[in-house]
């Protein structure tokens, strides 16, 4: 099933992830790639996963933007221009065949919110079903991920944890 | 290390700005439970109004204090999320089983709800500091080291 609104956000998802590769100056990539973000939650939000277009527009437009400014500032003021050697054969033959195979399996995918897909039909429904008396939480994404779930994201936690702390011991220079 | 940014119209307007998106972060936080949001886009938020002011006003002015003395609570979220499991498991249930919190007047399922709440609080905290914490990584090294262990 195909909406009106997806062809045009595609086209700009395609444009903007092509832009970001092939664009010779380092900053207009940082940018490219965060607008590219921005276009793709608006397609998690069209598909309805609310939850997931909210943490791309923050993080991938937002934050990860800043993340990278900071690093192009902080690492190579003058020199921030490309040069990019021509593609290999190898890579010129791998990656149309990947490209075939990807869109090949794609064809064996249950449909868009089918029903009978194995992903609604196996533990989804009891978690809709009784995750607001169980909780009194009325969005099950977060029952789901705070309480069903809870332990997964309390490592998820420990991971964003570990990133920080490897982000001080590397970055962070001794004083003098 | 970053300077206080010279334009005046980016200073008026991240004194208006920055309270404004660290009150939204605080709703998306606690809105989390009836609609889109949550502890990790919520911490984000919060996070990201810390690192505005920094890059607006620079790492030596007031107003950047908060964002610099954040980052003494780095592992308070993992504790305060941990924490809860652990106060779970003291109510005589398993790790993580909000309906063993020992709240008197309070029945299963809102004891979860509750659990929920302060779950997010520990996501959100970890997140923030984190943010804030790779920002300062990336801008300042000097200065960092001397405001922590001087």
């Amino acid at each position: 099933m195909i909406f009106p609104f997806e062809i045009p956000l595609l086209l700009l998802l395609l444009v903007t992830a092509a832009g970001a590769i092939l664009v010779k100056d380092l900053m207009s990539s940082v940018l490219l790639l965060g607008t590219y973000s921005f276009f793709l939650s608006l397609i998690w939000a069209w598909f309805g996963a609310v939850d997931v277009a909210f943490v791309e527009a923050v993080v991938g437009a937002g934050l990860g933007t800043v993340l990278f400014l900071l690093t192009l500032f902080g690492t190579a003021p003058k020199d921030t221009r490309l040069r990019r050697p021509p593609p290999s054969l190898v890579t010129l033959i791998v990656f149309p065949l990947l490209g075939v195979l990807m869109l090949y399996a794609a064809s064996d995918l249950p449909g868009f919110g089918d029903p009978n897909s194995p992903a609604s039909t196996h533990i989804s429904p009891t978690y809709i079903e009784r995750s607001y008396q169980d909780t009194h939480t009325p969005n099950v994404v977060t029952s789901v991920l705070m309480d069903y779930r809870s332990l997964d994201t309390m490592v998820e936690t420990v991971v964003i944890f570990t990133a920080g702390i490897a982000c001080a011991l590397l970055l962070r220079r001794e004083s003098k | 290390m970053i300077r206080p940014h010279d334009s005046i119209i980016v200073q008026t307007l991240g004194r208006f700005l920055i309270p404004v998106v660290q009150i939204f972060g605080l709703y998306v936080l606690f809105f989390g439970q009836f609609g889109p949001g949550g502890g990790f886009v919520g911490g984000v938020i919060l996070g990201t109004g810390m690192i505005l002011s920094v890059l607006i006003f620079g790492h030596g002015a007031s107003r950047s204090q908060i964002a610099k003395n954040m980052l003494h609570g780095d592992g308070v979220g993992m504790l305060i999320y941990a924490g809860i499991g652990g106060v779970c498991m003291i109510g005589g249930g398993e790790f993580l089983n909000y309906a063993n919190l020992e709240i008197p007047g309070l029945e299963d399922a809102a004891r979860r709800s509750l659990g929920i709440v302060l779950t997010q609080i520990g996501v959100a905290v970890d997140v923030a500091v984190t943010a804030v914490s790779i920002v300062f990584s990336l801008s300042a090294e000097e200065i960092i080291e001397d405001s922590i262990n001087g």
